[in-house]
């Protein structure tokens, strides 16, 4: 049998998590309340998280920090996110932005999990609480990389440097259905520049493995140079290394492979769809 | 285990019930207090016939918890027309024959309605926004579209029945 239990400290639930290898957050349900929907999470216990902290938005200095709790519809509703408001409109309809969370995202099994995209091409940290203690920051490709295994604790935060010119992030997600579908692929790119030239881009993909990954081969070709049409051709080449596509109801991996270096360069080059 | 109580007001009437610890809100609806406007579809949010309003946000009543509802305002689609009078949306869905097997309907018109009580002049792409996350397989979602676009035209937006 299933219970449920609410905290009101963000300590609380860390504690439990910490001790109940059965013990699960709700938050938005969107992921959780499908398993339960299904008959797939028939045992243990749902926490629930009352404590403020848990939706809060730090947005306006250098260093943004986002409670695992704050919805897509907040990110929507924060001017200060505006950056972040093309993958949080990217997610469901709007009953889906009302409940689903940024927590919640981290956690999306692929094709699903777009706004990860997005924080891995922010360079985001997650915020993880064991135990009583304070939390630690993890890079989110480390969290990403352990996410299977579990146990690292409870998701309290993300945290990442502001970008300094929002127009500089870029994010595309492709699916078949319009307006709205499920992933084929997702890309977010971070493109800083000094002195007319890319200074550590970086590019992130989603539905091209089993985990949102880096395009490291795309930052390399990219880190120094000027955006241009030589810059884009050597970013397209670059596009597939690493890439570990799934077949699913979707699309085959054949097919993400092949459109992918070409919706990379049409988002590098600021081209429609 | 012991079923736990919830109360909330459900269209504007005192409503209790007793649900399982992590019972969603449709079932408590449909089974518990009787109001069968929403409906089971998918149960994974995909199809949106369940939307309701909780607080006038639109959610989807199959991923709540129903005791998470508890003191909060819920909003389905039998409480939209006033005795025999429809409501504007539900006249527009009408008029423009934006029903055909009817399961989409109440989920269409709750988001519809969540829509017209933010912005009462949306336009037709931000009209399709607001249904996207509900799927209907008769209309081809023209008439849809159509009969929302006609109901704010009429000033649907500025009534919160």
């Amino acid at each position: 049998m299933l219970d449920v239990r609410s905290c009101a400290s963000l300590s609380e639930a860390a504690g439990i998590i910490s001790g109940d290898r059965q013990a699960l957050l709700i938050a938005g349900g969107t992921l959780v309340m499908r398993e339960v929907n299904e008959g797939r999470l028939t045992e243990g216990t749902l926490l629930r998280v009352t404590d403020p902290a848990f939706r809060q938005v730090n947005a306006s200095g250098g260093r943004v920090e986002i409670g695992a709790g704050v919805t897509m519809a907040m990110v929507l509703a924060n001017r200060d996110l505006s950056y972040l408001h093309a993958p949080a409109r990217g997610i469901g309809g709007p009953a889906i932005r009302t409940m689903a969370t940024i927590g919640g995202n981290l956690f999306a099994e692929t094709p699903y999990g777009d706004f990860t995209v997005a924080l891995l091409a922010l360079g985001a940290e997650v915020v993880v609480q064991a135990g009583y203690g304070s939390g630690r920051a993890v890079p989110l490709e480390d969290f990403l990389a352990g996410r299977e295994r579990g146990g690292q604790g409870l998701v309290t935060a993300v945290q990442f440097a502001r970008p300094q010119n929002p127009s500089e992030f870029l994010f595309r997600k492709i699916s078949r259905v319009k307006p709205k579908g499920i992933s084929v692929l997702s890309i977010a790119a971070h493109l800083p520049t000094s002195g007319g030239r890319l200074v550590q881009p970086r590019v992130a993909y989603g539905a091209m493995a089993p985990v949102p990954m880096r395009a490291r081969g795309v930052e390399r070709a990219l880190d120094g140079k000027p955006l241009d049409t030589a810059a884009i051709q050597a970013a397209k080449q670059a596009a597939l290394e690493g890439t570990r596509p799934a077949t699913d109801a979707i699309a085959s991996d054949w097919y993400r492979r092949e459109i992918l270096p070409v919706h990379l360069g049409r988002l590098l080059a600021g081209e429609p769809r | 285990m012991a079923k736990l109580p919830v109360q909330f007001r459900l269209n504007g009437s005192d409503r209790a019930g007793f649900v399982d610890p992590a019972g969603n809100l449709l079932d408590l609806l449909r089974r518990g207090l009787g109001d069968f406007a929403p409906k089971y579809g998918c149960g994974q949010g995909t199809c949106g016939v369940c939307t309701v309003l909780i607080d006038g946000e639109p959610q989807l009543s199959c991923l709540t918890l129903a005791i998470s509802c508890e003191g909060r305002q819920i909003e389905t689609a039998s409480g939209m027309a006033d005795g025999p009078n429809l409501h504007p949306l539900q006249q527009a869905f009408m008029d423009n024959f934006a029903a055909q097997c009817g399961f989409c309907t109440p989920g269409m018109l709750t988001a519809a309605r969540a829509l017209l009580a933010k912005n009462p002049n949306p336009t037709r792409d931000e009209v399709v926004e607001a249904i996207s996350g509900n799927i209907c397989r008769c209309t081809g979602y023209e008439p849809i579209i159509a009969a929302i676009l006609a109901a704010a035209a009429g000033g649907a937006g500025m009534r919160r029945a």
